[in-house]
């Protein structure tokens, strides 16, 4: 018996609440992955840095990012006078809200399978299937930097305003080094959708049965696009080395600068929210999404985690690159390497 | 060559110029007039080697004739020998001419001079204050400035 | 009306800011990110240890000196009790014991800067480990202080003619432990920066001074022999017995950011020979010059001798007075050339005190360093130049 696929005209009830529940524990988890990716960074750098990171707070430290949320809810919410108030307010929300809308894309594992009245229906483990999913969430990425750069606009602080303009140009520069690092895999798997791209991803590596201790992720076929995203990405999140918008030693704090209260902590979840969006894109694009040894949605959270542990090491161990060197490795470096992998990969692709 | 060969060329040069030459514990101390600092200070720059200036500053011996001395630290990084060169400036006339254009490292030196001991340097390129707060009146290391600041009660304890 | 509308945009850096090394203030005009002018602004811990130290006895001045460049406050110590010395004609009877300790301590001293320096530049470059690393070895060297003179900060442990006390039992061991670990420590740094392709791009060229410009400026130390120009008043010009010692002074010719990087981490494991040495030859001995006028007795001698009574009554209530003159004496700071200008007048305050400090002089270099570059080479310069502002505003 095929499982029937829940849609809204035939089982409304179903469908909704399938919905609904999808999307409260796909926000919920994802706040507690936030919260506690702060305290993982803090443990882990701590470690590398021969320290030892939160451990008063709670068991091992463990209720530190509740008591740092808390602190920063109860904290005087200022606005300052030259300010422009609506858009100091808004800002913060505008990088909030494109960082969670692109969860919405992503699979997280393969259908779930229930009966239900005696029709077996299956639910798929995303929020929505898009069929120009990647495409949304570049455009996600992209209406990010408005957030951004509002910040520094509407601060009326010089250190924000650097920190803004460093950022757009930045995010720009890189947005396009990273989506185009991934056309080559769009032009592998034929279709714009997650779904499909991890669908693609599935049997032995290029389809030969000699090499069927390999999976068939896009790492292998595409290392370069694999790279390039990566460091793209970093540079599109801001993380070391790239941080240069919120360069504390350089501009105070960059963009939030003049931010206090909740308004900070949203810029802080932001980041850890995009760090987890674009963990969660570099595995379903090439490390084959929910495919693994374990069940399902544990790969696919084992390989987030293991993405975001890359991010933060990289913050131990560089340091930070200066505004000129950043714009020639976008520019110079990243962009021709990714159009030559694009060509490459086209000829490949006609040819076999 | 020894101190006293510099000194001695020193005087050839300059033998109207030259007021005193004291040896204390091994250092030289060549007091001349002020009116050609600049170029003594030169000629000890380009002729005797003299190309750091180690220091400068300004000496306050309130109640006697004149009553300043801005001194000029020298060294030689070649030789790696010391001397100093003295210049009185009088109450009335408390001005030099600066030597910022021999050493540029005399800038900032000069503007400490002027800001703590009040020493105009003339043809200074920026003399303005420059520890103290550009709206403070007074020249604090002038032995005739109390200890605890202007319009405070002196300090009743005791400091030695 | 104006056809051309660019202006240039004023930045005002610090006195609060991260990363300007305490209340330094640059004000800085930028056209767009690039440096047009900037113009440093000091005074902001200015505390009058000139003015204070004429109403101050030649002892109470020793623990003014701390205060100066906190990062090193032995090398202050040792700048200040040395021209006093010299002042009063005694540097010749200082005993072996007191030099060879004064110059472990010396150069436990550099090597604590060097390690503040080294964990601040990197931080203020964004490489945060290193920060922390470093400051794990100055905290053993912390320790030593404290078991030297019970301050870890402010140490205050020279005198004139000597030491406040001799070294506690172990305490040799403990720094011949520290200073064997310290090369392979430096090669830790070294490992997490030098290779680093990011750390050389933002090091390598940045902050250039040729060594003539860098003379005329007046800039010393690491910062001077990273502009080709071997010169090292440890070894020319030597104090506390410095020619006892085997040590090379490195010397590189690129004149930028990464060389006066190289140059600092080189004189540290420099510095960890010396100490190595100085213990090798350290000998029991006393610890206090024989000038009963000027160096005060041990309490023993107080209770039980006339004599020493009234030198002990003598030194604490007026202190010794060195006849009139003046003396310039110098040594090799971490930061450059620490000068002391000493006028006596026969009484027992300086009558004049001048200091010469490094930073204070260096820091005249950082406009001509830093114009016409990107603002994050501001940050580099700043670190690179090593200014502590406690001795620049004095």
């Amino acid at each position: 018996m095929t499982p029937e696929v829940l849609t809204l005209s035939e089982t409304p009830w179903l469908f909704t609440a399938a919905m609904l529940i999808k999307v409260i524990v796909a926000f919920v988890v994802t706040l507690l992955i936030v919260a506690y990716a702060t305290y993982a960074e803090r443990k882990i750098i701590g470690r590398m840095q021969t320290r030892l990171g939160p451990t008063m707070t709670g068991p091992m430290g463990l209720l530190q990012p509740i008591a740092d949320g808390l602190k920063l809810f109860f904290k005087e919410d200022i606005i300052p006078s030259q300010a422009h108030w609506f858009a100091f307010i808004i800002a913060p929300i505008m990088i909030l809200a494109p960082a969670f809308l692109s969860i919405v894309v992503i699979p997280f594992g393969a259908d779930f399978q229930f009966t239900y009245d005696g029709t077996l229906y299956a639910v798929p483990l995303q929020i929505t299937d898009l069929n120009i999913g990647v495409l949304f969430i570049l455009a996600m990425a992209g209406l990010g930097v408005y957030g951004i750069v509002l910040a520094g606009l509407a601060s009326n602080s010089k250190y924000s305003l650097l920190g803004g303009i460093r950022s757009t140009a930045q995010m720009i520069s890189y947005e396009l080094a990273a989506g185009l690092s991934i056309v080559a895999i769009f032009m592998l798997s034929e279709t714009l959708s997650m779904r499909g791209i991890v669908a693609a991803q599935q049997g032995p590596l290029w389809g030969l049965e000699s090499l069927s201790f390999l999976p068939n992720w896009f790492i292998f076929s595409q290392p370069l696009a694999f790279l390039l995203f990566i460091v793209g990405s970093m540079a599109e999140i801001n993380r070391t080395p790239f941080d240069l918008p919120e360069a504390e030693t350089e501009l105070v704090s960059g963009f939030c600068t003049e931010y206090s209260a909740m308004k900070y902590a949203l810029f802080f979840m932001a980041e850890y929210a995009n760090m987890i969006t674009v963990s969660a894109i570099a595995a379903t694009l090439f490390f084959g999404g929910w495919a693994g040894p374990f069940y399902g949605w544990i790969n696919f959270l084992l390989k987030v985690f293991a993405f975001m542990f890359f991010f933060i090491w990289i913050r131990a161990t560089f340091p930070r690159l200066r505004y000129d060197q950043l714009m020639f490795l976008g520019w110079k470096v990243m962009l021709p390497a990714a159009l030559v992998n694009i060509v490459i990969t086209g000829i490949a692709i006609l040819l076999w | 060559m020894s101190d006293q060969k510099i000194v001695e060329k020193l005087k050839a040069k300059f033998s109207s110029e030259v007021l005193d030459v004291v040896v204390y514990r091994g250092e030289t101390t060549v007091t001349v007039k002020k009116e050609q600092i600049v170029d003594i200070c030169t000629f000890m720059r380009d002729k005797l080697g003299y190309n750091l200036l180690c220091d400068l500053c300004g000496v306050d011996y309130m109640g006697k004739e004149p009553r300043f001395m801005v001194v000029y630290n020298l060294y030689n990084i070649t030789t790696k020998q010391r001397i100093r060169i003295k210049a009185p400036v009088t109450e009335e006339d408390a001005s030099i001419d600066t030597v910022s254009t021999v050493w540029g490292t005399a800038n900032w030196h000069e503007r400490e001079c002027w800001d703590l001991m009040g020493i105009t340097f003339n043809n200074h390129p920026d003399l303005r204050r420059i520890l103290m707060p550009a709206d403070w009146e007074g020249h604090p290391l002038r032995k005739d400035y109390p200890l605890q600041g202007p319009d405070r009660e002196p300090y009743q304890g005791r400091l030695s | 009306m104006a056809v051309n509308n660019t202006e240039t945009m004023t930045i005002n850096m610090g006195p609060q800011h991260p990363s300007t090394h305490g209340v330094l203030q640059l004000i800085l005009e930028l056209d767009g990110e690039i440096v047009v002018k900037a113009t440093p602004h000091i005074g902001f811990l200015h505390r009058g240890i000139e003015k204070l130290s004429e109403h101050r006895t030649y002892h109470q001045t020793i623990p003014l000196t701390d205060r100066l460049d906190y990062l090193a406050p032995m090398s202050n110590n040792l700048g200040y009790v040395l021209a006093v010395e010299k002042l009063l004609g005694m540097t010749d009877e200082i005993p072996e014991r007191v030099q060879r300790i004064r110059v472990i301590m010396a150069e436990l001293t550099r090597l604590k800067s060097h390690l503040v320096w080294l964990a601040c530049h990197a931080l203020d470059i964004g490489a945060m480990t290193v920060f922390l690393y470093c400051f794990r070895e100055r905290e053993n060297i912390t320790d030593i202080y404290e078991k030297v003179s019970g301050a870890r900060m402010t140490s205050n442990y020279f005198r004139v003619g000597g030491l406040s006390a001799d070294l506690p039992d172990g305490l040799e061991q403990e720094i011949r432990t520290f200073a064997e670990s310290m090369p392979a420590h430096i090669e830790e740094y070294e490992g997490l920066l030098t290779g680093n392709r990011i750390w050389q791009k933002r090091t390598i060229g940045v902050g250039k001074i040729s060594a003539e410009a860098a003379i005329d400026i007046g800039i010393t130390g690491p910062a001077l022999r990273a502009s080709g120009v071997d010169w090292d008043l440890r070894r020319d010009n030597p104090y506390s017995g410095y020619e006892d010692y085997d040590f090379e002074v490195p010397v590189r010719e690129g004149c930028d950011t990464f060389d006066r990087y190289k140059v600092r981490l080189d004189e540290m494991r420099q510095a960890s020979r010396i100490i190595l040495q100085a213990l090798d030859k350290l000998k029991p001995g006393p610890i206090l010059a024989d000038c009963p006028k000027i160096v005060l007795p041990n309490k023993q001698d107080v209770v039980n001798n006339i004599e020493s009574l009234i030198h002990h009554f003598k030194i604490v209530t007026e202190g010794f007075k060195p006849e009139p003159g003046e003396i310039y004496q110098s040594v090799e700071a971490p930061k450059g050339e620490l000068g002391f200008y000493l006028i006596s007048d026969g009484s027992s305050h300086p009558f004049r005190m001048k200091i010469r400090p490094p930073s204070f002089v260096n820091l005249q270099g950082l406009p001509q360093m830093v114009e016409g570059r990107l603002l994050a080479d501001v940050i580099a310069v700043i670190g690179t130049l090593d200014i502590v502002l406690g001795e620049i505003d004095r």
